[in-house]
């Protein structure tokens, strides 16, 4: 296990069970939100993050409780890895006042203000203003945090990835933009809507270092979370990642996937970061089949848990419509 | 004691009573640091406060705007400085849905203490993309509110009371205003709530319903019909949401007419729904239906007689306020 601080990844055995745990408990979660969609017990959109969950998970390894987490509407799996409790996620999902948002968000907004997470935001690129506010608020209060910034390639044709990455660069803010390049904005592939693809040459222009990363392999994600984030605390200002990845599952329940090859989608499931991650490990000798078996069952009943929770839990009165649109006068000077 | 300043000079004092008094608070946009604010509002701030806390931006709207956001989320006070009604429509993403959202779709957990201030409205020949009113754009919205200051004592008063509000408030200041002149009363509290109308002229026969820059041409039409012996009322609304209500209906129920003047173009503006909720809650109290008098329905034109002829003027309203008495 890694200190913080620490640049390189110590793959013992406790964390890389730590990292297999959470990339299955991510992937069977949604396996099993998608079933509960089937059965419309999740209603709305429901953005599955399963094929892509190195990068959320290895991005938390170099993060702190003291950090914030800006992420996206496909943001379950960052979410689960940030630590918030499968429970709360899930009722949030079935829309239950017992879920991370109280059930007025959904899937796509899941909000923590414990943990830091500041959702769960459906504008693509509307994410990334905010972080960079996140990060200025605490260099002007002079705190060593750090703001990850989740975000899909599709946002980078955005006029508010442009405006961001400049205002971080110009008052070196200590912002982690993580690009999660899963190849499709929605369904327009990256050659149908970007000139530049390689989008760390987008950060370097704008003088902020860049990387680019297998976000297939956790263990190479986390390295270069480490090391980005290292590089803000020590005064780096901004760092950028582009992690090249890929949706196994249609974009939204909606979408038929009418716009990509069978044979392209196989061809990246080759590539699945858990079974290669988990055939590393037991080839290696870090963990062994028993270890996984045993990890499997627990996460299964953790999942079924969490249903189980969002289930029973209760729906928000409609009488509370109303309830927080505005700060109640009650709690006002204390925000 | 009582002393006259201008509007701008009321501004630059309540932005810089409330840099000192709280150090959480800063000062975000184009041009407020050095160049001194595009309406002066900011000049001088930076020699005393320095570049961290008189912060200018690059011309990135939607991202300042985004950044103020982020940045009262993580425990600052920041206000942020549009310069146009016109520019923050490219930050309206921002704020309708971020900052007017996430205290609602988080279920509560978050308070966005926000304040965005930004010059509205025509009179200085700026033609069609720096000129117009979409102050009922931004009154539509749930989880703001948003305040129209009319007079240099509010101009003076509601920053602060904004900022120490928990949620997210747009302030408009309306372009004309910046070098009209007024009283401030330094003895007592210089706070002014944000909502509230006021009753600015008290009167018999009709009230006129207005706010920002057209106040002080509604003041004028009706010292000039009072010198042919009708008794207007003068609303000054001061919060366009939340609309105060009471004191429309309280009004019209004394007077029994209506002239609502807005410089907002007359389709879904702030007067159709001030003139529904008239109808909602003191419709048997109407002698006379609702008379509007808002801006012609075209972008607001350069030439001085045509940016006149767009806009609410002073013989529009007393013509206004003359059919609604029949006179």
């Amino acid at each position: 296990m890694s200190a913080a601080g620490d640049t390189r990844v110590h793959l013992d055995r406790e964390h890389a069970l730590k990292l297999l745990r959470q990339m299955k408990l991510i992937r069977r979660f949604e396996e099993r939100s998608a079933e509960l969609y089937g059965e419309q017990k999740i209603r709305g959109f429901l953005h599955l993050y399963i094929g892509e969950e190195a990068n959320a998970v290895g991005v938390m390894q170099a993060l702190t409780p003291e950090d914030a987490i800006v992420a996206t509407y496909r943001e379950h799996g960052h979410a689960l890895a940030r630590g918030l409790p499968a429970t709360e996620v899930m009722a949030e999902m079935y829309g239950k006042a017992s879920g991370s948002s109280r059930g007025r968000g959904g899937s796509m907004h899941i909000f923590d203000a414990g943990q830091r997470f500041y959702g769960g935001n459906a504008i693509v690129g509307g994410g990334l203003p905010l972080a960079v506010g996140l990060a200025l608020a605490d260099q002007m209060q002079q705190r060593n945090r750090v703001t990850c910034c989740f975000f899909g390639e599709g946002a980078a044709a955005e006029g508010e990835f442009h405006e961001s990455l400049n205002l971080a660069s110009l008052w070196k803010l200590p912002v982690l933009f993580v690009c999660e390049n899963n190849r499709y904005a929605m369904g327009t592939a990256l050659e149908r809507s970007e000139s530049e693809t390689d989008f760390c040459r987008h950060a370097t222009s704008y003088r902020i270092p860049a990387e680019a990363v297998d976000g297939m392999d956790v263990v190479a994600v986390e390295s270069a979370a480490r090391r980005a984030v290292q590089a803000i605390r020590n005064g780096g200002g901004p760092q950028f990642l582009e992690n090249r990845t890929y949706r196994f599952r249609a974009h939204s329940m909606f979408d038929a996937e009418l716009y990509r090859e069978k044979a392209e989608v196989e061809m990246w499931k080759e590539r699945c970061p858990i079974r290669r991650f988990h055939s590393w490990l037991i080839a290696a000798g870090v963990v062994h089949e028993v270890d996984v078996a045993a990890l499997d069952r627990d996460i299964e009943g953790e999942v079924e848990a969490a249903v189980a929770f969002a289930e029973a839990a209760p729906w928000e009165p409609e009488a509370d419509l109303l309830t927080d649109v505005m700060t109640p006068a009650a709690t006002r000077g204390v925000a | 004691m009582s002393r006259r300043i201008t509007y701008r000079e009321a501004i630059r004092e309540a932005l810089q009573e409330a840099l000192r008094r709280d150090p959480r608070v800063f000062l975000m946009g184009e041009d407020v640091g050095r160049y001194g604010g595009a309406y002066g509002c900011s000049k001088g701030l930076l020699t005393e406060f320095g570049e961290a806390r008189i912060r200018d931006t690059p011309l990135s709207e939607a991202g300042f705007t985004g950044a103020g956001i982020g940045a009262a989320l993580g425990g600052m006070r920041p206000i942020v400085e549009i310069m146009t009604v016109n520019f923050s429509l490219l930050a309206l993403d921002q704020i309708v849905n971020t900052a007017a959202t996430l205290r609602h779709m988080s279920g509560g957990q978050f308070s966005v203490p926000v304040v965005i201030r930004m010059a509205t409205g025509a009179g200085r020949q700026l033609a069609a993309q720096h000129s117009h009113s979409f102050e009922n754009w931004y009154a539509h919205v749930p989880g703001i509110k948003v305040v129209a200051p009319a007079t240099v004592a509010d101009a003076r008063g509601m920053l602060w009371t904004a900022l120490e509000d928990p949620d997210p408030v747009i302030i408009f200041e309306h372009a004309t205003l910046y070098n009209d002149e007024g009283e401030i009363e330094d003895s007592g509290p210089l706070a002014q709530p944000l909502e509230g109308a006021a009753i600015r002229r008290a009167g018999s026969d009709v009230s006129l319903i207005t706010y920002g820059g057209s106040l002080k041409k509604v003041l004028a039409a009706a010292d000039e019909l009072a010198r042919e012996g009708i008794a207007c009322e003068v609303i000054d609304l001061r919060s366009l949401r939340p609309l105060d209500d009471k004191t429309i209906a309280a009004s019209v129920a004394r007077t029994h007419r209506a002239v609502i003047v807005d410089e907002g173009w007359r389709s879904g503006s702030l007067a159709a729904e001030i003139s529904a909720r008239i109808m909602e809650t003191a419709f048997f109290d109407l002698d006379w239906p609702v008379e509007r008098v808002c801006s012609a329905e075209v972008p607001i034109p350069y030439p001085r007689h045509l940016e006149i002829a767009a806009t609410p003027q002073v013989p529009n309203i007393i013509a206004a306020v003359k059919r609604a008495l029949r006179r």
